[in-house]
């Protein structure tokens, strides 16, 4: 495959250029060329599954890098390893779907899916740039989309929520912005390839000081933390997806939180070894706070979309707790949870979707027995929940597992603790489920339609996916795991002997 | 040198101020009704014979002209390009404005040309007397253009301002110069460099000389605390003129300073301050750098008027140039030339809009552009101009102020001024929102009426579209733009 990472990440730009031009008067031209923009990506993203080389480490699909920005040393260069490739395809997956969801929408059709392109083009280029400079402005790229998609074709409160997204992420995204230079600088040959800024051999003057490294870190920790959200960087978090639109939250949810802890893992890891080592501590605290704050915050919502904007941040802690450990088991499952929370809480929103559509609002308390009236909506949202709750045989509890077994040789007292957020995910979502969907039929709606075939067709890969790596996790795992071997290898030479040996 | 070779280097301005005379004569035999398209026209020929003399002259060597008042180098020949094209824009931003139906359009035409050979003059003075008269003359060109709204107080009001400010502010600098010749005995600045590198000096009352000259330069960039005239000035004067003014005058001082700086002392890095740093002198410069910006990133946050908001944004820009002017090394002087380059761009276009919509709306309050990205007819596409320039201005990618902002931010990095970088940046977030905010009263609030926005004229839209894919393009190709930054600040190093 020629050329296959640029392929994904243009061709959604050139429809983003193309709808504009559209005629107005005919919205449905612009649905259908958002549609064949993301259908080619999703192509190229079943044959990178089946041509990705499972059992090599390194860089594949590499296109340069060629020079861009001579003067400045600045180069395009893609690639992906095992840390980007299932951020990959859920990309093209999610974005495919999104698109689907999103046929409803009626307000400046053109506007709306001509922006939204424009986000699946930013994010697809995060996760396969390996010059950082080309990542910082993909990185970028993308905010202005999304809040534009926030603040037009959002709810009630979209342009305090949509200002709150683009304040929080710029914060954290300009000091990224001096990290980065500095790296630039004091380093062997002035670059911003992400590949030869790893090589700590090179790293000069200032950069080879430990305090400064360790201010660097935490540069890139938080931006990084704005993303996943990580306490106390959160609070956009709950805002932004309440008033996003359906299709927005879940692109919110399933793709861009992984941004951060992609990130962390490509930029943290790589480039500062020794201060992620020495900062583990801190992020392995970070993640437990995530996981039992965020489901007591989950727990006390009334709406639909909070609660799962909340169970989001909840569910992102297991990835750093996991990832924190250093261990196989640890990275492996923090990666696949990435992956599965993708799918998972994709399915989350696109069900609280339906039933805004329908009843025009998210207020748990109001609904109830809907499983007698809207059968086929009530299996759907039951399967998703327990696939967030971490049930055997869905793919939630494979990676949430892995993330504990490897938390737990490293973080005893930690994984103990945060072992107990599984028990409040469960506790909210039942109770969640009990009053959405069991008790007395609220005879308003009563008529409600269940499920329509084009929201079927949104669930159903979701579903399918979360069953089979379920009970099969292996594709997955292969698919990741050589790259992380290689990773979680490279820091043990970093960890403290007492460490290695516990191991 | 001889007289002849010396106009040879000296035909820009030479072109200008002949421009000027045929001005002054052609006044006296047009009727009124054909004055305005032939006193632009004429204008135009002018700039573009200076440009062009300016272009062609690029690659010659250097030369110090009129007995060392005026310095002929690549530094010079990058603004003299810079100043002529930047008022070329500005005489089709005034030919298709509404404001410019009332105003006398020859002394328009003439000011406007004395400005430009004011600011050329300013930006290669080699002698401080020259420097102080290229001052003036923009000074005085100034203050007349912004009155130039006849009838109209706030103009007048804000002439009058301005006349009050640059008086204070240019003879504090008259002092502080007398100072320097007090010490050195010589107006010259390669003559004073001798002096100070082959003289022991009394290095405080150097320094008390410089930080008064500073006042001068100060209050053409705009900075704190000399910016009072500023957002007073930009909303009484036409808003072409305060356009012109946010990015001429703003460069020449820029440019003034550095060659000051550079030749007089012959500091080309905070190292070489000598005793000057320790008096504070680096210090000092970059607390003027971080009171600036951050003065005038939350000034602007209040704004309700477009064109004080973008008085006080330039402010703030004044603030993240003198970034580089605090690092002083040789990145940070190209870097300081490069965001000039894209500070015109983009600036010019917010001004091209406000104009645009000044001229089709009457308002340039922010409620007036509530939802104008909603309304029927070219409004989106004006709304999304606007917005490529706001953005720009922020310093977000791929748009070419994040390109100039990288530069700057390298060149404070590479001499290792970490706070004045974290205080930059964060800046740059505090900007966002008052930028955002007029981007989002023109895409999320609904329009006050239905009547649709239409463009009337075309060189306004041809104009605004072009500084769009300009800034567009050099914030994802600025190889090229690099490369005559390196060659034309290679000169003063």
């Amino acid at each position: 495959m020629q050329h296959a990472l640029s392929l994904m990440t243009f061709i959604p730009l050139v429809g983003a250029l193309i709808i504009p031009f559209l005629p107005k008067e005919k919205p449905n031209w612009a649905r259908w060329v958002a549609l064949a923009a993301t259908l080619p990506p999703l192509f190229i993203a079943f044959k990178i599954f089946a041509l990705f080389d499972r059992s090599a480490a390194s860089f594949q699909f590499v296109e340069g890098p060629y020079s861009w920005i001579p003067a400045f040393h600045i180069q395009y260069y893609m690639g992906i390893d095992g840390i980007s490739v299932s951020m990959v395809l859920l990309t093209a997956l999610i974005s495919t779907i999104c698109i689907i969801a999103s046929w409803g929408i009626q307000k400046s059709v053109r506007g709306y899916f001509a922006l939204f392109l424009l986000l699946d083009a930013g994010m697809m280029g995060v996760f396969c740039a390996l010059d950082w400079f080309l990542f910082y402005v993909f990185w970028e790229v993308m905010l202005l989309p999304m809040y534009f998609l926030i603040g037009i074709w959002g709810g009630p409160r979209r342009e305090y929520a949509a200002i709150k997204f683009f304040l929080y992420t710029l914060l954290g995204s300009v000091l990224m912005l001096l990290v980065m230079i500095a790296f630039y600088f004091y380093s062997d040959g002035n670059s911003f390839n992400l590949v030869t800024l790893a090589n700590q051999a090179g790293h000069l003057g200032p950069l080879t000081h430990p305090n400064f490294r360790l201010v660097c870190w935490l540069g890139l920790f938080i931006c990084f933390a704005v993303k996943i959200p990580a306490f106390p960087f959160h609070t956009w978090l709950p805002d932004a997806h309440v008033e996003a639109p359906t299709a927005i939250s879940v692109i919110l949810a399933g793709v861009l939180l992984k941004m951060g802890i992609y990130g962390i893992l490509r930029i943290n890891y790589t480039l500062l070894p020794e201060a992620t080592v020495y900062f583990a501590q801190m992020m392995a605290v970070i993640g437990v706070i995530n996981i039992i704050y965020g489901a007591l915050c989950a727990m006390a919502q009334t709406d639909f979309k909070k609660l799962i904007a909340y169970s989001s941040i909840s569910h992102m802690g297991f990835c750093l707790l996991g990832m924190s450990s250093f261990t196989p088991e640890g990275i492996n499952g923090a990666v696949l949870q990435m992956f599965n929370h993708g799918t998972i809480t994709a399915q989350l929103f696109l069900l609280v979707g339906v039933v805004y559509d329908r009843a025009h609002h998210r207020d748990l308390n109001k609904f109830g027995g809907l499983a007698t009236t809207q059968p086929q909506y009530a299996v759907m949202t039951a399967i998703a929940f327990f696939a967030a709750m971490g049930l055997p045989g869905l793919s939630g509890f494979i990676s949430e597992a892995l993330s504990f077994l490897g938390g737990f040789k490293v973080w005893r007292f930690y994984t103990i603790l945060s072992a107990s957020g599984v028990v409040l995910t469960a506790g909210y979502m039942l109770w969640t489920f009990q009053k959405v969907f069991l008790g007395p039929v609220n005879e308003k709606y009563k008529g409600m339609p269940d499920i329509s075939g084009r929201e079927m067709l949104t669930l159903v890969p979701l579903v399918i996916l979360v069953v089979v790596l379920g009970v099969y996790p292996k594709p997955a795992l292969d698919l990741v795991g050589a790259s992380l071997s290689a990773l979680s290898q490279g820091m043990q030479s970093y960890l403290p002997s007492s460490w290695v040996a516990g191991l | 040198m001889a007289l002849l070779q010396n106009l040879r280097l000296f035909l820009p301005e030479s072109i200008l101020s002949a421009t000027v005379l045929v001005l002054f004569i052609a006044d006296f035999f047009t009727t009124k009704q054909k004055k305005a398209p032939l006193f632009f026209g004429l204008s135009l020929i002018g700039l573009l014979a200076a440009l062009g003399a300016a272009y062609v002259s690029r690659s010659m060597p250097a030369a110090s002209l009129f007995t060392g008042m005026v310095a002929f180098d690549a530094a010079g020949t990058f603004f003299k390009v810079l100043f002529s094209l930047s008022a070329i824009v500005i005489i089709f931003f005034s030919s298709g404005s509404r404001e410019m139906e009332r105003v006398d359009i020859p002394s328009y035409c003439i000011l406007l040309l004395t400005l430009t050979l004011g600011m050329m003059l300013l930006a290669t003075s080699t002698n401080l007397l020259m420097l102080y008269l290229s001052l003036e003359m923009v000074s005085i060109s100034s203050y007349i253009l912004s009155g130039f709204l006849k009838g109209i107080r706030r103009s007048s009001e804000a002439a009058l301002k301005y006349v009050i400010y640059g008086g204070v502010a240019s003879g504090i600098m008259a002092y502080g110069f007398s100072l320097l010749y007090g010490l050195s005995g010589t107006l010259s600045m390669s003559e004073m460099f001798v002096y100070f590198s082959t003289h022991a000096t009394d290095k405080s009352v150097l320094f008390v000389g410089l930080v008064l000259s500073l006042a001068g330069f100060g209050y053409k960039i705009a900075a704190f605390p000399f910016h009072m005239w500023a957002p007073d000035v930009y909303e009484g004067a036409p808003t072409p003129v305060a356009a012109f003014f946010s990015v001429g005058p703003k460069a020449a001082g820029f440019a003034a300073l550095i060659r000051f700086f550079l030749t007089a002392l012959a500091i080309k890095s905070p190292d070489q301050f000598g005793d000057l740093k320790l008096a504070g002198w680096p210090e000092l410069i970059t607390l003027l750098a971080i009171v600036t910006m951050t003065f005038g990133n939350f000034a602007a946050l209040y704004q309700t008027n477009l064109k004080r908001l973008l008085a006080y944004s330039s402010i703030a820009h004044a603030g993240y140039l003198l970034m580089g002017f605090a690092a002083l090394n040789q990145e940070a002087i190209q870097a300081v030339f490069f965001y000039l380059i894209v500070y015109f761009v983009m600036n010019l276009g917010a001004f091209l809009v406000v104009i645009m919509i000044l001229n089709q709306r009457g308002v340039e309050d922010l409620e007036g552009y509530n939802g104008i990205g909603r309304r029927g007819g070219q409004g989106a596409y004006l709304a999304v101009m606007m917005a490529v320039f706001l953005f720009s201005l922020t310093g977000l990618p791929p748009f070419a102020g994040f390109a100039g902002k990288l530069y700057l931010f390298t060149a404070v990095i590479k001499a290792k001024m970490f706070g004045l970088a974290i205080v930059g940046v964060l800046n740059s977030v505090v900007s966002l929102y008052y930028y955002i905010r007029v981007v989002k009263v023109m895409f999320f609030v609904d329009p006050p009426d239905q009547n649709p926005f239409r463009f009337s004229g075309l060189s306004h839209p041809v104009l605004v579209s072009g500084l769009a894919a300009l800034t567009l393009a050099m914030g994802l190709f600025w190889d090229p733009l690099v490369r005559i930054v390196r060659e034309s600040a290679v000169m003063l190093f």
